[in-house]
């Protein structure tokens, strides 16, 4: 038996009607190759000799393995056709290297207070050659305190996401893997913290503290984003713990703490890497209202909230003091949310469409 | 085929298998020697098991308004050597049965003896101990291989587990294992997204053979995969358990598949055995209502015999395991059902010829033709049950 049926055979009207246009000839779009008595095929196209055939003992050849992309050049090639989230990344990447290269980047030293900063009635100096963007109203350098500023939120970002990722991560193991009363007990607490409004909440917390500062600040958004967290990594949990594969594991003999780090942990990457994006951009939104009402960063470490704070009362007559710093603030929550949401569709794109 | 892996495992653990587990005394229970006098050694045997998921309702106190009886009181023996077919509808509890016997689920009542031992007593390393010696292969291939772990770790984790070979030559030992399976050992660093539905089903075998297992529940091994490979799959489950000397639960819904693999078969519905008989009894003459019904329904390849085919339609759905209706669960469906009778009483499973076993007040040694009759009756009647012909009882 030939395996490579003639084009004739297979398509003979497409045949008639394509020899007008061209020597066009539709060819049968895979090949069947059978060497040593029909055990290969292509693409699980298995031929007839393989079903009959003893597939014992003998191991199927290599030309049956289908080479299909990992999960993460996957994801990688799902993202990059969303345009938003790439120039999200892009923006991402622009501030951590701005956070990051502060000291060699800015132009002026954020802490200085420059005479030419003022003018001869003391007020600030509009965007000039000198200073790009302005100065504020101690004649420091708007540009620098901004690039300092995003070190700040950016550094409260991810510390503070790290924190309460970290007890979202063991409460919703917890939660979701031993279940029993101490699910009902995680996840009636999580009902209650989400029931408080979070800000308040913040402001409660950092106010009941004589000295806010960054590290203060990690741990009041820690404590107020872990519920949140806790609740996506229970349900993930959930659903993994009744998998195939865990079962396999459990009856293979793996202990629960291998099953926890072998099984089940590697597969919350994923929410754990879109959850993280998508809270970095509610918390530096956090940590600038906390420093807006004087709660969050001290000065005179420069942070944006704070800088908007600072130059609320003269928007009329000098704009660039609140424009600036609300910019930057609005492009990085953006620029977040942009990763966090293309992260996501990109890691399950059978949710996309709501 | 050089270096047998299994020359070891597959005969010392018999010693003291002889501890006879029915021993604990519920009357409906199949003894262990039944069909063909294969030698009747009992491997597994299952006493009175329930499994019933409760329905909880309440915020902060979960209050119990009710449970599914997924599994409602079975008993029964697999014998060692032997594949014991497990059909039914879905949701009649066949794979919660063998998640239960493994002790994956929480039995709520009732006794597993492997070998003797009874595994729902077991906790911890005990337990893990004894379930070496019980595997599973599952139903999904993509859902059963851990998609971040490379095919040695897959295969490897069992042997590192239960520390059964040295570190040097675990890696050996996971490339025989998958050349036993028909896999090539050189892709053992390769990940399961690579290889196709039945590879992974082969690679899943290879697994559950690491820790060599005596016994291994088969939730319904080949229900996912392209008809093209099923073949493959049953006859490498064949090889295996003819080289090893393997038990096999083999849980189904396909009873043309079960018919080929099956020394015994038991039927289920609603979370009980209708029926239990040797391959060609259960084939060839079916007494229970229910499985005279299944085996109707199967198609004939054959468009002779397929056009006088005349199938059993059941009417309605199978009823919620959450209620199931009283006295014999099968009776609001039954075609032959009498009032007074099956809604009422509960028919325990009995010995109706030796070694077959159905659960049905209308059957009995003495009267079985009755129940024939008295359905060619119905369908004489032009009643919706039409008459029954036993399908593929002239085939093998």
């Amino acid at each position: 038996m030939s395996p490579k049926l003639p084009p004739d055979e297979l398509i003979p009207d497409y045949r008639s009607d394509l020899a007008h246009d061209g020597e066009r000839r539709l060819e049968p779009e895979f090949e069947v190759v059978l060497e040593d008595e029909g055990r290969h095929s292509i693409d699980g196209l298995v031929t007839s000799e393989l079903i009959s055939a003893e597939a014992y003992g003998e191991w199927l050849p290599e030309a049956e393995i289908i080479e299909t992309r990992g999960t993460w050049s996957q994801v990688w090639r799902r993202f990059r056709k969303d345009k938003f989230a790439v120039a999200g990344l892009v923006v991402v990447a622009l501030l951590i290297i701005v956070a990051v290269g502060a000291p060699w980047l800015a132009p002026h030293n954020p802490l200085t207070q420059y005479d030419s900063g003022l003018t001869a009635k003391g007020q600030p100096v509009a965007p000039n050659r000198h200073f790009w963007l302005g100065t504020d109203l101690l004649g420091r350098d708007m540009l620098s305190r901004l690039m300092y500023g995003a070190r700040v939120s950016l550094v409260i970002g991810v510390l503070a996401n790290g924190f309460a990722l970290l007890l979202g991560v063991i409460f919703g193991i917890l939660a979701g893997y031993f279940r029993g009363w101490l699910e009902t007990l995680i996840m009636r607490a999580t009902d209650v913290m989400l029931a408080f409004p979070i800000f308040l909440l913040a402001i409660a917390l950092s106010s009941s503290i004589s000295h806010p500062g960054i590290w203060v600040l990690v741990v009041v958004i820690g404590i107020v984003y872990w519920a949140p967290m806790t609740r996506v990594i229970h349900g993930e949990v959930l659903s993994i713990r009744e998998k195939e594969f865990v079962m396999a594991a459990r009856l293979t003999g793996c202990t629960n703490r291998r099953i926890l780090t072998n099984h089940i942990l590697p597969h919350l990457v994923a929410p754990i890497i879109v959850y993280t994006s998508l809270g970095i951009a509610t918390t530096v939104l956090l940590e600038a209202g906390l420093s807006f009402i004087g709660l969050g960063v001290q000065p005179p470490t420069p942070s944006w909230g704070q800088m908007i704070a600072d130059g609320q009362q003269y928007y009329t007559s000098a704009l660039w003091l609140t424009l600036f710093p609300g910019l930057c603030i609005m492009i990085t929550v953006l620029a977040f949310n942009l990763v966090g949401d293309g992260l996501r569709d990109a890691f399950d794109p059978q949710q996309r469409r709501r | 085929m050089a270096g047998d892996p299994y020359a070891v495992p597959a005969v010392p653990q018999a010693p003291d298998g002889s501890v006879a587990p029915g021993a604990a005394g519920v009357p409906d229970k199949p003894p262990s020697t039944g069909a063909d006098g294969d030698g009747g050694d009992t491997l597994v045997s299952i006493t009175d098991l329930k499994v019933h998921f409760p329905i909880t309702s309440g915020v902060i106190v979960q209050r119990k308004v009710g449970a599914v009886r997924a599994v409602d009181g079975l008993s029964f023996d697999v014998l060692r050597g032997e594949t014991l077919g497990l059909v039914g509808e879905s949701g009649c509890g066949k794979s919660t049965t063998g998640r239960a016997i493994l002790q994956l689920e929480k039995l709520t009542a009732g006794q597993v003896f492997y070998e003797g031992a009874d595994l729902a007593r077991l906790h911890g390393g005990a337990l893990r101990r004894q379930r070496r010696r019980m595997q599973m292969i599952f139903q999904d291939p993509y859902a059963s291989l851990n998609s971040r772990m490379s095919l040695g770790h897959i295969v490897g984790e069992p042997l590192l587990v239960h520390n059964l070979r040295p570190r040097g030559e675990r890696e050996d030992r996971v490339k025989e294992l998958l050349n036993l399976v028909g896999i090539n050992p050189n892709t053992i660093n390769r990940y399961p997204h690579e290889f196709s539905g039945g590879q992974r089903q082969r690679i899943g075998i290879a697994r559950a053979l690491a820790v060599e297992p005596n016994f291994i529940v088969c939730d319904e091994p080949i229900s996912a995969l392209d008809v093209s490979i099923r073949a493959q799959i049953i006859n490498l489950l064949q090889a295996l358990q003819r080289s090893f000397g393997l038990t096999y639960l083999f849980i189904a819904h396909d009873l043309s598949v079960v018919r080929h693999i099956s020394d015994r078969v038991a039927v289920m519905y609603l979370g009980r055995i209708v029926e239990l008989a040797a391959n060609h009894e259960l084939y060839g003459e079916p007494f229970h209502p229910y499985t005279q019904a299944l085996l109707s329904a199967v198609p004939i390849p054959d468009p002779l015999v397929e056009e006088r085919r005349r199938p059993v339609v059941l009417a309605g759905d199978v009823p919620s395991p959450a209620s199931p209706p009283s006295g014999c669960h099968f009776h609001t469906r039954c075609p032959a059902a009498q009032k007074g009778l099956c809604d009422v009483d509960d028919p325990v499973l009995r010995e109706i010829r030796p070694g077959h076993f159905a659960a049905c007040h209308l059957v009995s040694a003495a009267d079985y033709p009755k129940i024939r009759s008295a359905e060619d009756r119905a369908a004489a009647a032009g009643t919706a049950a039409a008459g029954q012909t036993t399908p593929g009882g002239d085939a093998s």
